[in-house]
């Protein structure tokens, strides 16, 4: 099955961003450190580091009109900082996958079934 | 003959229902077809005679049931096929071979699922009950209850919630999870006073035959053991602590005489065979209390040191307010109210129990045993505000004119 790991932590504004701190960028090596690893267990499929939620914009179309807002479509304090893709066989597997994320000790981590 | 039936029905549903969805994985078909075995057992048994072996005439009848309606829509065909192929695979490795009963527990209290969500569906697939049945047992519309189950077993479908017991690394997280399970039914059953629906009351039944399967089905496991025995001590005095007018009877002054003998000497013997393993867990440790307090003949003989010292035991694995509130009514019993009441007022400083009635309802009952009535009756005013309970309520405004009439 393939999930969707939604990888979330408290919006700082700092993620991905130019500012970063050396926290960010201790993150940034266990992270990296986490997809080798995924890749070489053949179960990471894709993923990406996000820019902060500040450097979004929402799309919206309604009665054929274009509306955009400033911002993710969500306003929590939790944010998607970055996204990976993983192939594994059941979810017992994909929560051990998303436990093992650095972000999972600080923020959290959703795992989204993907609609096979 | 219907009550062969009906307790083939009780020893056999969560079996056959386990295995239907191990051969089909399809649970929703697995309940289907269960039911219709059983409908087809009402008709046949009377006829022909019980079955010499109930559960294999009625699982083999079950799954017949479910191929003959898998072969006949194409993607019931396509998944025959792919478990065709499966079955006649290489041998599985011995390990692969579990219960099914085993499987589905462990599925149905994955920690994944909402708790509700393992309560009821723990209910549904594994005891039976139907979907009226837990509605009515927990207070909310059939509706509700019918949305909960379906969106448990969407969540086990399409999440991919694997349909096994869970490898070694995972087993005492996963355990621990039924067990909650099984704590929260039993609880839910023996809280429920005479009078209030049955379905409840047999809730407690329920949740002592699932813990005398997973004893079976997990030999070994001094927590599971210990959950059994603590459910079978408190059982065992279910019968005093009922008034004749339907009102809760205190343990202090329960009638000792009708508290059944042969529960608390199951119980203990259950109690001991899991202390033995030497790997005490809270579940052991509350069993010990229950034990303290089934083998005592009068109220007055408890070992309340004891008593006080496996709270203390118990806040190791359960570190909570609660617990150091029971302890302090133990050191009370103990060594005298004032010994309680220092505990007592140290949780009251400490904030954590802000809103909780049995601290002022506790802390009333020291002062009133020190003779300091002004001060108990404003406590027994401060819980009497925040019990939502009748009887309880009625309970602490005795005790209140009791220390205002002095």
């Amino acid at each position: 099955m393939r999930y969707l790991l939604l990888i979330g932590g408290e919006d700082t504004g700092t993620t991905g961003s130019s500012d970063q701190t050396s926290k960010d960028v201790c993150d940034a090596a266990d992270a990296m450190a986490w997809a080798e690893e995924m890749t070489r267990r053949r179960v990471l499929l894709t993923g990406e580091v996000l820019r902060p939620p500040s450097d979004a914009t929402t799309v919206r179309v309604r009665d054929g009109e274009v509306l955009l807002a400033d911002g993710p479509f969500a306003e929590t304090k939790e944010q998607m900082g970055g996204f990976s893709v993983i192939e594994c066989a059941n979810l017992d597997e994909a929560l051990e996958i998303a436990a093992s994320h650095p972000v999972a000790r600080y923020g959290m981590v959703e795992v989204r079934p993907i609609w096979d | 003959m219907s009550k062969a039936v009906a307790a083939a029905f009780r020893d056999e549903w969560g079996q056959v229902v386990a295995t239907l969805i191990g051969v089909t994985g399809d649970w929703d078909l697995a309940e289907e077809c269960a039911q219709d075995a059983f409908a087809t057992a009402m008709d046949r048994w009377p006829r022909d005679g019980v079955p010499r072996k109930p559960g294999a005439w009625l699982t083999t009848t079950a799954r017949n049931r479910a191929l003959d309606r898998l072969r006949r829509d194409a993607v019931g065909a396509a998944k025959l096929r792919e478990l065709a192929a499966t079955d006649t695979g290489p041998g599985e490795p011995p390990e692969e071979i579990q219960d099914d009963r085993l499987r589905l527990i462990f599925t149905c209290c994955h920690p994944a699922l909402g708790f509700e969500a393992r309560v009821a569906l723990t209910l549904r697939t594994l005891a039976g009950l139907t979907t009226a049945e837990i509605a009515r047992a927990f207070v909310v519309p059939e509706a509700t209850m019918a949305q909960r189950l379906v969106r448990a077993k969407r969540k086990i479908r399409n999440a991919g919630i694997p349909y096994r017991v869970p490898p070694a690394e995972l087993l005492p997280e996963r355990v621990n999870a039924i067990l909650g399970v099984l704590y929260l039914l039993f609880n839910e059953g023996y809280a429920a006073s005479e009078g209030t629906n049955l379905v409840r009351q047999n809730l407690s039944a329920e949740a002592i035959r699932l813990g005398r399967a997973l004893v079976s089905l997990l030999p070994g496991e001094p927590e599971v053991e210990g959950l059994l025995a603590l459910m079978v001590l408190h059982d065992a005095r279910r019968a005093a602590r009922v008034s004749p007018s339907g009102s809760l009877v205190t343990l202090e002054e329960q009638d000792r005489s009708r508290w059944s003998a042969a529960g608390i000497a199951a119980g203990l013997s259950l109690l001991e065979t899991a202390l033995r393993r030497g790997a005490p867990g809270p579940y052991q440790v509350q069993a010990a209390i229950a034990a303290c307090h089934a083998s005592a003949p009068t109220a007055a003989a408890t070992d309340w040191a004891q008593i006080a010292s496996l709270y203390g035991e118990l806040s190791k694995f359960v570190p909570s307010p609660v617990v150091a509130l029971n302890r302090a009514v133990a050191v009370a019993m103990a060594d005298g109210p004032a010994a309680g009441l220092a505990i007592v007022d140290g949780l009251a400083a400490s904030g954590e129990l802000t809103g909780y009635h049995l601290l002022p309802a506790t802390r009333a009952d020291l002062l009133r045993r020190l003779a300091r009535h002004a001060e108990a009756a404003d406590a027994y005013r401060e819980a009497i505000e925040l019990t939502t309970s009748e009887p309880e309520r009625r309970y602490l405004s005795g005790r209140l004119a009791e220390v205002s009439g002095s």
